[in-house]
């Protein structure tokens, strides 16, 4: 089991830095498709980011901040946005992952195209980011008396 | 080709993966839909398969352009007959060994119900999307989905599970950097990923060595995936601890997947003559697979698990698979693909009797199942089918798979490995029928835990040893569940079926399916 | 003899970690040491993959365009070959999960026999 670590810069410091990491992880997912970046990486720095919580205050109170029956939802959900955007462009008469056929109010094909993209990336970034926490979380939790707690 | 025929290509893939993702969501609130929603993917994909079969057989091979990118550019799935002919075997045999799953998992593993079931659907997925993708990364991905998958599923049996779980992780994850390491000198020669681009771009290079090593890594990365002789080390100790469901769901399928795209990289990707005369890779490897032949049939003799003499089954029916590879003429590979489609219904069969016994007597010990024919005869008579299908008896499909098997090996005038078959048939016949004497001949002559408890209530009764192993034998026909008695009985059946009408099979599916040039 | 050794340098390099992981596969006794060495696998691979994507005088495969403007043709030789490092993306994906699977299953054996060293749980399945 993780508790609090009892330092009060630690904790000072990760309260104030938390929102900032999260903010770039956004920003990587988002520009995935123009720079480095993208999907994967971006999910990792999200869930970074509930990792350094964990590690700062304790494992009681960040799952109260995020259990982990939403934990179980976001990761399944990431995945179902990827394939259902998927799905979406085979209902629409193209092939799958086709994103050409989105219904989606824009002029141009090419922006249609990275729309698709991206979102595919942010549902591939949700995922990974409850995956992420999920295995952090299992591995802290283990208690070497006897059963898995959690 | 209309297009629901066509969008079937992708959905065989897109609806086990999507539904496995959705079983955690429902699970929070209705527990017991794990099952229900699982059986309903894999028969989805069934039907799929079969759209898929008939479609190739009566109008040609179906490519499929992911994303609508054209193929050197983008993802294609390329059904052919082979493919689709190993995406029906892979299906049914899934979909039946599902139903039996259902009861089995209740026992071994009640309170990991929903999350036994999501892995469960993400190894089919990974197994469906090796078939019909005709795309070298992307068969390396879905590669590694099924193997960790299996990993996963494995690991959370009883016994020395982990560790043979962890053997596998082990060796299997070198097999398949190995397959990653023959796919990059492949690109870094050529420039492409795609199959069918990449057999017409190879043949002016076949002087290079690049490609030469580029074969060498995949011959021996396949080999570790799917245990071949040497190579086996991880088989025996991760089938038999594994779970009942787990084991007679991989057991049939993952070393026949393997197969399938040892004939696709040996006999597609690089030509037939590239293969059989510039570097004799089938050469080597139809030496290799005799000598496997010969000693997992020895290993098997030795065992008094059940469940691990059938694995040490598999390494010796997984070397005569790749003898056909190895002889590479049309009568070998006939052999070859009848032998896969007899391997994934009988191993499945065996493997969901040991499962069988399991469930009703808590035990996988050989010298323990003395007279089980009176209290299973049902399960007993699906193993004698079993039995008889893997040592090659008329009419079950074995005995037709190894006589194409021996023609073709008459045919290259190689009489070591007619000898070789041979020899391994009697040395099935060995362990196979040691099993059937024990069950069918002999009285028990160790008591399991539950009859030791019934044993002591006895004896306080006063009474003899003897007159209590009979009275424990007359406790009366304890046959396994019906759930798992109808796919038991389905399988053995086509066993049969497949050996009456082989002659169709051949004629209708599997001549067409023998990669071209041979 | 030189340039033999000189011109492909990454590639001896990737044979060098691919060796290493490869020894402290086989011969460490501890488990955890093994996965390490598991790992050091595949990285190697995954340099080797890489460090055939590069041309002379290339730069990175990021194209670049100011805000608002639509993408105008790129000339190809001025940036490196982007499609491995695309694959390589997915292969560190599928190492992750690796490791992640192979690091619970090291939990379960630890529960089990409460020791990570080879010689030790083989003695006590013995």
């Amino acid at each position: 089991m993780i508790d609090r670590y009892e330092n009060i810069v630690i904790q000072t410091i990760c309260r104030i830095l938390i929102p900032f990491v999260q903010l770039y992880g956004l920003y990587v997912i988002m520009h995935g498709h123009y720079s480095p970046g993208g999907g994967f990486q971006g999910g990792v720095i999200l869930g970074t980011s509930f990792i350094l919580l964990m590690l700062a205050y304790g494992l009681e109170a960040s799952l109260r901040r995020l259990s982990l029956k939403a934990l179980t939802v976001f990761g399944s959900l990431g995945v179902l946005l990827y394939s259902g955007i998927g799905l979406v462009s085979l209902l629409m008469g193209g092939n799958y992952l086709d994103y050409g056929k989105l219904p989606l109010p824009i002029a141009s094909i090419a922006e249609i195209r990275a729309m698709g993209i991206l979102g595919i990336e942010i549902g591939v970034g949700i995922s990974v980011m409850a995956i992420m926490t999920t295995i952090f979380l299992a591995i802290a939790s283990y208690d070497t008396a006897g059963e898995k707690n959690g | 080709m209309n297009d629901p025929q066509l969008q079937a290509t992708v959905l065989i893939v897109v609806i086990p993966l999507m539904i496995s993702y959705a079983i955690p969501l429902l699970g929070w609130r209705w527990r017991e839909s794990g099952y229900y929603v699982a059986q309903s993917a894999i028969g989805a994909s069934l039907v799929c398969a079969l759209i898929l079969l008939h479609g190739v057989l009566t109008q040609g091979t179906i490519h499929y352009h992911l994303g609508g990118w054209f193929p050197p550019w983008g993802i294609e799935y390329v059904i052919d007959p082979l493919n689709g002919f190993i995406a029906v075997v892979v299906c049914a045999t899934g979909f039946l060994v599902t139903l039996f799953s259902k009861e089995s998992v209740e026992k071994e593993l009640p309170d990991k119900k929903t999350r036994f079931y999501t892995i469960y659907l993400l190894l089919f997925t990974g197994l469906m999307g090796i078939v019909v993708t005709g795309d070298l990364f992307n068969l390396f991905v879905f590669l590694e989905i099924a193997s960790l998958a299996a990993y996963a599923l494995i690991a959370i049996g009883k016994d020395d599970a982990p560790l043979a779980s962890f053997n596998y992780i082990i060796m299997g994850t070198i097999g398949a950097i190995f397959y990653l390491l023959g796919v990059g000198y492949l690109y870094i020669i050529t420039g492409s990923l795609n199959i069918a681009d990449l057999s017409k771009l190879l043949p002016p290079l076949y002087e290079s060595k690049v490609v030469l090593i580029a074969m060498a890594f995949f011959a021996i990365g396949l080999a570790i995936k799917i245990g071949l002789f040497p190579l086996h080390g991880w088989l025996p100790d991760a089938y038999t601890y594994a779970p009942s469901p787990v084991s007679s769901f991989i057991a049939p399928l993952m070393t026949k997947v393997g197969c399938y795209v040892m004939i696709r990289i040996i006999f597609t990707v690089f030509k037939p003559y590239f293969s059989i005369e510039s570097i004799p890779v089938t050469e080597i490897l139809s030496w290799i697979a005799a000598a496997g032949m010969i000693m997992g049939s020895i290993f098997a003799i030795a065992q008094s698990d059940f469940k691990k003499m059938l694995s040490f089954s598999i390494v010796a029916q997984t070397g005569y698979i790749v003898l056909g590879i190895g002889l590479a003429n049309r009568t070998a590979l006939t052999g070859s693909l009848l032998h896969i489609l007899n391997e994934a219904l009988t191993i499945g069969v065996l493997f969901s009797v040991a499962g069988a016994i399991v469930y009703k007597l808590g035990t996988s010990n050989i010298y323990q199942f003395g007279n089980l024919h009176k209290k299973m005869p049902f399960t007993m008579a699906a193993f004698l089918v079993g039995a008889f299908s893997m040592v090659g008896t008329p009419p079950t499909c074995g005995f037709f798979s190894k006589l194409y098997l021996i023609l073709g090996a008459i045919e290259a005038k190689q009489w070591v490995f007619v000898a070789v078959i041979l020899v391994s048939t009697l040395l099935n016949v060995i362990y196979f029928f040691k099993v059937v004497e024990i069950v069918y001949f002999k009285p028990r002559e160790l008591a399991t835990e539950k009859e030791k408890e019934i044993l002591k209530v006895v004896y306080a009764n006063g009474g003899s040893y003897k007159e209590n192993t009979r009275e424990l034998d007359l406790l009366g026909r304890n046959e396994a569940p019906l759930s798992m008695l109808i796919p038991i009985f389905i399988m053995a059946a086509g066993i049969v079926l497949a050996g009456i009408f082989y002659f169709d099979i051949i004629t209708g599916v599997i001549q067409h399916a023998i990669p071209s040039g041979i | 003899m030189v340039e033999y050794v000189m011109g492909f340098y990454n590639y001896w390099i990737c044979v060098v970690l691919l060796m290493i992981g490869f020894y402290a596969m086989i011969s460490k006794k501890n488990l955890i040491k093994k996965l390490i060495g598991l790992h050091i696998f595949q990285t190697a691979v995954m340099l080797f993959f890489i460090s055939t994507s590069v041309k002379r005088g290339a730069t990175v495969p990021v194209a670049f365009h100011r805000q608002g403007e639509l993408l105008q043709a790129i000339e190809v030789q001025q940036f490196m070959n982007p499609l491995p490092h695309v694959l390589i993306l997915t292969a560190i994906v599928v190492m992750i999960s690796t490791t992640g699977v192979a690091l619970a299953v090291l939990l379960l054996i630890y529960r089990r026999y409460k020791s990570l060293e080879e010689n030790e749980i083989l003695r006590s399945i013995r």
